[in-house]
């Protein structure tokens, strides 16, 4: 895959600056102050309730930080337009846990879904998708309904659907959560080949397990959420 | 031609935009339902208004232009006061003309009260001279001095007094028939408010994906409006259509039926009807663009 323009720019995709985010129920975390360089690979790492969740979703502007700045391709989320975010999020795939497809589509509608909203659907969309779909092994898979796939092929297909418009930035929240660990191995080095086109990847979990086996194959930084900051972790694992 | 070319590509829509989002089957039932009742009502209402209308012009017209006056004299003076009071009016400046009633047009004007028989020249009836206005109009209460001065039993009417109450009567029905227009826009808008965030609310798992992957907040309105807008035009038309032939089956105006039968479209009013679909669509377009926005901001 070709790099991108941020990537031949060299700017900084995502930037924290002293962040600090507060629910209700109190401070999350504060004092956060990350870059994502273009090619980088981050895991982020913390007890369940730490943040993590809440940390991707100030990467893609779904919230805005209660102290600091969140710049996501130099612009402040603070100042960024609905319309502005929606824009930025187009160059950001997202991969949930729970994979959020639209079950009254099928697969193929869904994973084209990023270029339906974005009026960018072109007659060579079908051959890249097969291309794409070929990637993540569900070609045969095409034309089945969401409800009919396994959690290992629907997270493969959350996968393929955040890369359908080719984004600067991957964040994949949980990914491996509910497949098993032959299947979370395949979803890592899926992840680990798009790293190595230059994409930016950013994963968040807590499976110790899965980062001892990525470090093996590529140099990833290890953020960790603790005692509502954020660390950089890595001798210990 | 570009205010054009957006209504066209609206009303074509995005067939893949409109697949994204799945409809839900008792909203399109509750305003297809819902504008149908609606333009049912305003259509009455329109036709209610309009003949009001026709109504309080009809009689301001006709009332304003003409007056009477009314001789009561003994017998033997009744004709030389007659006589007197036609000169005045002769005389006088904004009466185009004057003449006294026939005595079998005076029976007419009894007729409906007293019955067809009445032995008038039997009875003393007083002497009514019909007058007409020129455009200009005259001094009213000049003419009742030059009366009070020259025909001592002339009394002059010139039918304000019960006539303001008439048109005012019409005009109000008339105001109730455009309130009531406006109060059934109203509800309309309501109701299809209550559809569109209800079916947003049931959409809600289809925007946060729509959002997630890029959707811009007008996309993803206008797949709601564009629904809810091709649903109240529809629903209005059947409402407007079925109001019209409702209208048709009304008696025609005659006489005898007064007001009542004369509750139908006129002429060119016809027309109005078409006016009540995109009206509604109007409606129910902005109602929707108002709740989607609504529902959208309340999203990340």
């Amino acid at each position: 895959m070709p790099k991108s323009a941020a990537q031949r720019k060299g700017e900084t995709l995502i930037e924290f600056d002293t962040v600090a985010h507060s629910y209700s129920g109190g401070e999350l975390f504060n004092d956060v102050s990350l870059r994502l360089a273009p090619g980088s690979f981050h895991f982020l790492t913390g007890p369940s309730g730490s943040g993590k969740t809440t940390f991707l979703k100030l990467c893609y502007g779904a919230l805005v930080p209660t102290a600091g700045f969140v710049r996501v391709f130099g612009d402040d989320v603070r100042q960024m337009s609905r319309d502005d975010i929606a824009i930025a999020r187009r160059r950001v795939g997202v991969v949930h846990q729970d994979c959020q497809f639209l079950d009254h589509l099928s697969l193929r509608e869904n994973l084209l879904l990023p270029l339906t909203v974005s009026g960018q659907e072109a007659v060579d969309d079908d051959a890249n998708l097969k291309e794409l779909m070929g990637w993540v092994g569900l070609t045969s898979r095409i034309d089945a309904m969401p409800p009919e796939l396994s959690g290992g092929e629907r997270q493969r297909a959350a996968l393929a659907r955040a890369l359908i418009m080719s984004p600067d930035v991957i964040l994949a929240d949980e990914p491996t959560g509910n497949v098993d660990w032959e299947m979370s191995q395949r979803l890592l080095s899926l992840l680990i080949e798009l790293n190595k086109m230059g994409k930016t990847i950013m994963i968040a979990t807590h499976d110790l397990g899965l980062i001892r086996a990525a470090k093996n194959h590529v140099q990833a930084r290890v953020l960790r959420i603790s005692g509502r900051r954020l660390q950089l972790a890595g001798a210990d694992l | 031609m570009s205010a054009l070319r957006s209504i066209l590509d609206f009303a074509i829509g995005d067939a893949q935009a409109e697949r994204v989002v799945p409809p839900t089957g008792f909203t399109v039932r509750l305003t297809v339902f819902s504008s149908a009742a609606m333009a049912f009502l305003v259509v009455f209402a329109l036709a209610l208004s309009l003949a009001s209308g026709r109504l309080a012009n009809r009689w301001s017209d006709e009332l304003a232009r003409s007056a009477t006056v009314r001789i009561s004299a003994p017998v033997e003076q009744m004709a030389a006061q007659t006589e007197a009071a036609l000169n005045v009016l002769r005389t006088t400046e904004g009466v185009a003309s004057a003449r006294a009633l026939t005595l079998e047009e005076q029976r007419a004007l009894l007729a409906p009260w007293f019955g067809a028989e009445l032995p008038l020249d039997t009875m003393p009836l007083p002497q009514m001279i019909e007058v007409i206005e020129s455009a200009d109009g005259f001094d009213g209460d000049g003419l009742r001095l030059r009366l009070a001065g020259e025909v001592p039993g002339a009394v002059l009417d010139n039918h304000a007094r019960w006539r303001a109450p008439l048109v005012s009567a019409a005009g109000s029905l008339r105001l109730l028939g455009w309130l009531s227009i406006l109060l059934i826009a109203m509800a309309t808008g309501a109701m299809i408010t209550l559809a569109a965030n209800a079916a947003l609310a049931a959409n809600v798992q289809v925007i946060a994906v729509m959002r997630l992957v890029g959707a811009r907040d007008a996309y993803i309105a206008q797949a709601f409006v564009r629904r809810f807008t091709l649903r109240a035009l529809g629903g209005s038309a059947i409402g407007t259509i079925l109001g019209a032939f409702a209208l048709l089956l009304l008696p025609s105006a005659s006489e005898k039926g007064g007001f009542l039968t004369g509750l139908g479209l006129h002429g060119g009013h016809w027309l109005l009807l078409l006016l009540v679909p995109i009206l509604a669509a109007l409606v129910a377009f902005l109602s929707t663009r108002m709740a989607a926005h609504n529902t959208l901001r309340s999203l990340t």
